[in-house]
């Protein structure tokens, strides 16, 4: 059903209110990418690092609504760790997940997977989405 | 006041929806879709070329648009052009006249409650022509008061270029006082109506403004239509920024001779059916009376004001708002996060900078909500929107904001 508590999981909430691997570090090999929504402000910006084709570092600083700023916190715990084809992959996955498109149900999604409410209020993908797609284009400038 | 006026409008037939948004695009009554429809089912031909009978009418049609909004505004026909919106006018102005009549160390005056279609034109012409870009300091409540606007008036402002109502602060400009100070130090003045034709008569000659501009979707009519009124002096002496078809006198090798105003102005293929549908707009207005309009969202806003500054974790930014006009925030709820909770009860409002960027930047929030009324809405709606702030606001808490 389509209901608020859908949307705000206690996950969400929590990764809003103490968030993980927050604040941007100063260091040369962590690519940055700041990503925009004018039309509501959020405001976004990621940094990675990767090393040996692993995802060894992600931080995240910016403004916005609890939704955008919680998966920016989510997706830094997550990504840590991963080859880089796999953080894609999941990427590309979650970004379709959220879409409310067909994406690959198997994906470990850990608690990324409370985001899976978003596909029933459409007017919110963008905040679900942009702070993936800043982490896609971070790790892709950086291959 | 207004209780059938719901019938008018084919979107709230057999909706839920409590449409709180009309700051962003007002809904549109039938008898404007229905004139619309009119011009494409009877004579959808182009205007001002064929001879034919067909393209008479056509003609005859929107160039009647323009005399019954040039009355309606107290303008002559002549300087009443026809454009895309309020934004494509107030960029007119701005790239036609200060483009050409403006220097370098001249000083154009503008406000922080300004829109971006109004700020960022004269923002431009400031950089291109190294003028000075000057801001009325607001008070306390975030107003441009005649004071204040007296305060940054010199002898080298060259235009004043403001808004006559806030979009996002509700807040009436006390224009009259304030275009003319500025005649008076040879300056002329553009006003951003956006916000005030849909709610205030529009008295140019009483204004006395040179530049007024508006659309037509915030004031029941179509989207794609807008207008600018010019002072017809300052009409007859600019030139126009788009070249193409329908304007122009006579075409040689290496020059061109415009038409007169306002048909300079209006190059290629207007938007015909969307100017008779703002007509019809108008006359919609006429028929409902604009000042009853008035008075009854200000009593909608007044209402709703009242119900809650009683609620504790509201903030609100314009408890004196002149104007139907509301913003506010639920305390530490990101209002994209309170618009979703709004949503869910069919209450349609807005969230964001309102692409007034500057006055967000006063308030000192990274954005805010905003609920704006008009005719179709009812005092009954007011007290399910002040449920549903309570509503979402107890849900927020709960889930730990
Ligand atoms: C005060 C004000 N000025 C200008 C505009 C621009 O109008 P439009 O988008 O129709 O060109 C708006 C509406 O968004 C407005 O509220």
């Amino acid at each position: 059903m389509k209901t608020l508590e859908n949307l705000y999981r206690q996950i969400i909430m929590d990764h809003y209110k103490n968030p993980k691997n927050k604040g941007l570090v100063d260091d040369p090999k962590y690519h940055t990418v700041h990503i925009k929504n004018p039309s509501c402000g959020d405001d976004i910006t990621i940094q990675t690092n990767v090393t040996d084709h692993h995802v060894t570092g992600v931080r995240h600083e910016g403004s916005g609504c609890s939704i955008c700023c919680s998966s920016a916190s989510v997706l830094s715990t997550i990504m840590i760790g991963k080859t880089v084809e796999d953080a894609i992959y999941m990427t590309d996955h979650y970004l379709k997940m959220v879409a409310n498109q067909p994406y690959d149900e198997t994906i470990e999604f850990e608690d990324a997977i409370a985001y899976q409410g978003v596909r029933q209020f459409p007017a919110r993908i963008k905040c679900a989405s942009i702070a993936w797609q800043a982490f896609k284009q971070s790790i892709k400038g950086k291959e | 006041m207004f209780e059938n006026v719901k019938d008018d409008f084919p979107v709230l037939i057999n909706n839920p929806l409590i449409y709180l948004d009309t700051a962003a695009s007002s809904l549109t009554p039938k008898t404007v879709i229905d004139k619309m429809n009119e011009y494409y089912m009877h004579y959808p031909v182009n205007v001002h070329r064929g001879v034919y009978e067909l393209s008479h009418r056509a003609t005859q049609m929107y160039e009647h648009a323009r005399t019954v909004i040039a009355k309606y505004i107290n303008a002559s026909f002549d300087e009443v052009i026809f454009t895309r919106g309020a934004t494509s006018a107030l960029n007119l102005v701005a790239l036609s006249y200060g483009m050409d009549y403006l220097n370098a160390g001249d000083e154009i005056i503008v406000s922080e409650l300004e829109h971006h279609s109004q700020l960022l034109p004269w923002q431009n012409v400031a950089i291109k022509k190294k003028c000075r870009l000057v801001y009325v300091p607001l008070d306390d409540e975030g107003r441009i008061t005649v004071d204040n606007f007296l305060s940054v008036l010199t002898s080298k402002t060259k235009v004043v270029a403001l808004t006559y109502v806030s979009n996002v602060m509700g807040y009436i400009t006390p224009l009259k006082p304030i275009i003319d100070a500025a005649h008076k130090v040879g300056a002329i003045v553009s006003v951003d109506a956006a916000q005030a034709a849909p709610h205030l008569p529009i008295d140019v000659r009483d204004l006395n403004a040179d530049f007024l501009a508006f659309s037509g979707h915030k004031m029941f009519g179509p989207t794609g239509i807008g207008v600018l009124y010019g002072s017809r002096h300052l009409l007859a002496k600019m030139t126009p920024i788009e070249l193409g078809g329908d304007m122009n006198d006579n075409v040689e090798k290496d020059h061109a001779v415009w038409k007169d105003a306002p048909y300079k102005f209006e190059a290629g293929t207007p938007p015909i059916a969307e100017a008779l549908g703002l007509c019809e707009a108008v006359q919609y207005i006429k028929k409902l009376d604009i000042t009853a309009i008035a008075n009854h969202e200000k009593a909608l806003a007044k209402y709703t004001i009242n119900a809650l500054k009683k609620i504790p974790g509201i903030t609100l930014y314009n408890p004196t708002t002149e104007t139907g006009i509301i913003a506010f925030n639920i305390d530490g709820v990101h209002p994209h996060d309170a618009v979703t909770a709004f949503d869910q009860d069919h209450i349609a409002l807005r969230a964001g900078h309102h692409c007034a960027q500057l006055v967000i930047k006063w308030l000192k929030v990274p954005a805010t909500l905003r609920a704006s009324f008009y005719v179709y809405n009812t005092f009954d709606e007011c007290d399910q929107f002040v449920q549903s702030v309570i509503k979402a606001r107890d849900f927020f808490l709960s889930v730990g904001f």
